[in-house]
C-alpha cells in the first residue's frame, strides 16, 4: 500500500504539472497569434497618456528612468509624466528638479506615506484618458508605450495593458537567476493575458484607461503589493486587463540575497493576503480562469514548493549524516568518493523521473519567454542560478510570509 | 465589463494530458526498473554458473593436485551483486522479485563460503572468512554501522571474504546458519569469525586485529600441515 508521503507526492506533482500544462496548452492554442514586433509601431491615433513616477530615495536611478520616457516613441505633447518625491531623504529631489521647464513634465513633493498615496496624489493630477505608472528603478524601452496603445487601439474592452518587465543588465547569479525567473513570468503572463485572468499590474508600466480608477477607486495600501491588489479588483469586477509581451521594460533587480529576500517576502505576503481578502472570488465561474486556475495555482505552487523543499531537506540530512557515520567509522577514503561508474544506480523512480519533468516543464517555459522578447530560441544557463537559488531560499521567504501571515505582522518595504 | 466563460473541454483535456504523462512515467519507471532486475538475474545466473564450475574444478582438484587451482575460482561479482540488491531494495522498494533475488543470493553465497572454505583449508590458500548476520527492515543503526565497517575491511584485505545474511530472509539454509551459531534477533549485527560468534559493533580496528590474527592462525595450520 501507498504511504501517506506517496500520495502526498502524487497529488501535489499531478497538480503541480496540470498547471504547467494548462499554459502550455493556451500556448499551443494561441500560438498564432504572439507576435513580437520589431521596428516602428504606429497607431491610427495617439491619445494622450499621463505616467506617473513615484520616488522615495531614487537618486541614483530615477535621472535614467526619467530620459528613457523621454525617449518613448510616441508624440511629445501625448505623454505627460508627474515626478513625486514621496518624502526622499537622499538626493532624489534634486535630480527631479533638473526636468524643471520640460512642457510634459510636472514635479510634486510630499510627506512620505507610502507607494500607493504617491500614485493616488498622482491620479488627483491626471486628466487624460490613460494613466500608468513607472517604479523609479525602471527603464522603458522606446517602443513600449507606442505598442501597449496597440492594444486598447485593437480592443476597446481592453481596460489594462501590462508590458514584459525583464531583468536590466544582469550580472551576478542572483540577478541571473531573477532573468531567468522573469522569463517565466513573461510567458505565464502572456498566458494570463490570453485566458484573461492577468493576476498582476506590475509598478513598472502598466498602463490603465483612468475610467478604472474613476469607476474603483484609487490605489489600497494592499500589504503593500497595490498592483496585485488593483488586477484582483479589476477582475473581481469584469474589467479586461491584456499583456503586450512585446513592450520591453527594463527594470533592477536586487543583487544580493538579503535584498531578494527582503522584496519577495514582500511580495509573497502581499499575494497571500490580498489572495485571503479576495477568497471570494476562488472557484466561482464567473470570474472565469482567474478564479477557477490562476488563483488556485498560487496556492498550489506555493504548498508545492513547501512541500518539495521538505522532502528535499530529510533527503539532504539523511545524505549528510551517512557521510558523517561514515566519515566517523572508517575515515576518510578518496576511493569512496570516487568509485566507478555504473548505469545500474542511475535512479529510474517514478518521483525521480516527475522531478526531472517538472524541472525540464520550468525551463521550457522560461525558453518560450525568452522568444517572446528576444524573438529567438535560447536555452540559458542562467536556469542552474535558478534552480540553486530559488530551491533553496524561496521556501524560506514563502515561510517567513506564512508565518507573518499567521502573526498579522507586515514585512519593511525594504 | 466582460463576461468570462470556462472551457471545460480544455480542462479536461489538460487532466487528460497529465494523466497520460503520469502513466507513462509510472510505465519508464516500471520498465527501467524490470531491466535492473533482468541486470541482476543474469549475473546471479552468472555466479551460479561460477559455484557450479568451481565445485566441478574441485571434485577435480581431488584427485589433482593444488598447484591446478586458480584465483578464478572464486566469483568476483558476488560482492557487487550484493552491493546492487541493497541499493534496490532500498530504491525499488521491497518487490516480490527482490526479495526473490535476495533470497537467491543467500544462496549463492553460503554455496560460494562452504566452497571457499574448503578449498582454502585443503590447498592453505590465505583467505579468511566472515558470516555477518544483519536486520535490514528494523531501524538497526549498529547494523547500518556494521557494514560499513566490513566493505572497508573487504577493501583493505582481498582475501577477506564477507558474507551477509538478513536476519529475516525466509530460507532454510539461513534458518539453518542461524541455528548453528545461535544468533537472535536481539543480539544483531552479530559476526561469526574463525567460529567464534560476535555480538553488537565491533569497530574497524577491532576486527582488523581479529581478521590479522585469523591470517597467521591460517599461516600456523599450513606450515603444521606441510611439516606433517
Amino acid at each position: 500500500m501507498a504511504s501517506i508521503p506517496d500520495i502526498m507526492f502524487f497529488v501535489v506533482t499531478f497538480l503541480a504539472i496540470y498547471i504547467q500544462i494548462f499554459f502550455l496548452v493556451t500556448f499551443m492554442d494561441n500560438r498564432n497569434k504572439l507576435v513580437t514586433r520589431r521596428g516602428q509601431t504606429k497607431l491610427a491615433s495617439y491619445p494622450a497618456v499621463t505616467v506617473i513616477v513615484p520616488c522615495w530615495n531614487e537618486e541614483t536611478t530615477i535621472f535614467a528612468t526619467i530620459k528613457s520616457l523621454l525617449a518613448l516613441n510616441y508624440p511629445k505633447d501625448k505623454v505627460n509624466i508627474i515626478l513625486i518625491d514621496d518624502g526622499s531623504t537622499d538626493n532624489t529631489w534634486e535630480v527631479i528638479k533638473k526636468f524643471v521647464g520640460h512642457s510634459n513634465i510636472k514635479i510634486f513633493h510630499k510627506e512620505n506615506g507610502g507607494k500607493h498615496t504617491a500614485l493616488n496624489f498622482g491620479l488627483l493630477h491626471t486628466n487624460t484618458e490613460f494613466v500608468g505608472c513607472l517604479d523609479a528603478d525602471s527603464l522603458v524601452h522606446p517602443e513600449c508605450l507606442v505598442r501597449i496603445m496597440s492594444y486598447f487601439e485593437a480592443d476597446r474592452d481592453t481596460m489594462a495593458v501590462v508590458p514584459s518587465v525583464v531583468v536590466y543588465n544582469p550580472k551576478n547569479m542572483i540577478q541571473k537567476a531573477q532573468a531567468f525567473e522573469h522569463f517565466i513570468t513573461v510567458f505565464m503572463r502572456k498566458m494570463h493575458g490570453l485566458l484573461g485572468a492577468v493576476s498582476v499590474l506590475p509598478g513598472p508600466f502598466s498602463i490603465y484607461k483612468k475610467k478604472v480608477f474613476d469607476d474603483l477607486g484609487p490605489y489600497r495600501q494592499a500589504y503593500n503589493v497595490e498592483d496585485t491588489e488593483m488586477a484582483y479588483r479589476m477582475q473581481k469586477n469584469h474589467y479586461k486587463i491584456d499583456d503586450c509581451n512585446d513592450a520591453y521594460v527594463y527594470t533592477n533587480m536586487p543583487s544580493t540575497l538579503v535584498k531578494l529576500y527582503r522584496q519577495r517576502l514582500r511580495w509573497i505576503y502581499g499575494i497571500i493576503n490580498n489572495i485571503i481578502d479576495y477568497r471570494d472570488v476562488i472557484f466561482k465561474k464567473k470570474y472565469g480562469d482567474f478564479s477557477m486556475i490562476i488563483i488556485p495555482s498560487v496556492i498550489i505552487l506555493m504548498f508545492s514548493a513547501l512541500y518539495m523543499f521538505g522532502i528535499g531537506v530529510y533527503h539532504l540530512l539523511d545524505f549528510i549524516i551517512s557521510k558523517i557515520m561514515k566519515l566517523e567509522i572508517i575515515g576518510f577514503h578518496l576511493s569512496n568518493y570516487f568509485s566507478h561508474f555504473d548505469m545500474f544506480f542511475v535512479p529510474a523512480r517514478f518521483s525521480f523521473i516527475i522531478i526531472l519533468l517538472v524541472y525540464f516543464f520550468i525551463v521550457l517555459v522560461s525558453t518560450l519567454g525568452r522568444k517572446m522578447v528576444e524573438d529567438k530560441w535560447v536555452i540559458s544557463f542562467d536556469a542552474i542560478y535558478f534552480f540553486l537559488i530559488f530551491s533553496f531560499f524561496a521556501p524560506f521567504w514563502l515561510m517567513k510570509a506564512v508565518y507573518n501571515t499567521i502573526l498579522s505582522k507586515k514585512p519593511v518595504w525594504r | 465589463m466582460i463576461q468570462k466563460q470556462i472551457d471545460w473541454r480544455k480542462y479536461l483535456i489538460v487532466f487528460l494530458i497529465t494523466l497520460g504523462i503520469f502513466l507513462t512515467a509510472s510505465y519508464a519507471s516500471n520498465y527501467f526498473s524490470n531491466r535492473k532486475i533482468n541486470e541482476l538475474k543474469s549475473i546471479q545466473d552468472k555466479i551460479a554458473i561460477d559455484i557450479l564450475s568451481s565445485e566441478t574444478q574441485f571434485s577435480l582438484l581431488t584427485e589433482l593436485s593444488c598447484k591446478n587451482i586458480s584465483d578464478s575460482v572464486y566469483s568476483p561479482e558476488l560482492g557487487e551483486l550484493g552491493s546492487k540488491l541493497e541499493w534496490s531494495r532500498n530504491n525499488l522498494g521491497v518487490t516480490p522479485e527482490v526479495s526473490y533475488l535476495r533470497k537467491y543470493y543467500s544462496l549463492l553465497q553460503i554455496k560460494d563460503y562452504l566452497l571457499a572454505k574448503k578449498i582454502s583449508e585443503r590447498c592453505g590458500v590465505k583467505s579468511s572468512f566472515i558470516l555477518y548476520f544483519y536486520i535490514a527492515q528494523e531501524n538497526c543503526s549498529e547494523c547500518e554501522k556494521e557494514s560499513l565497517v566490513l566493505s572497508d575491511l573487504r577493501d583493505k584485505y582481498p582475501e577477506l571474504r564477507v558474507y551477509s545474511f538478513d536476519y529475516t530472509t525466509k530460507l532454510g539454509a539461513v534458518e539453518a546458519m542461524l541455528q548453528i551459531y545461535k544468533i537472535k534477533d536481539t543480539e544483531l549485527p552479530a559476526l561469526v569469525l574463525d567460529d567464534e560468534v560476535l555480538t553488537g559493533f565491533h569497530s574497524v580496528e577491532d576486527l582488523d586485529a581479529r581478521i590479522v590474527k585469523s591470517f597467521k592462525l591460517q599461516e600456523k595450520k599450513s606450515i603444521n600441515k606441510t611439516n606433517s
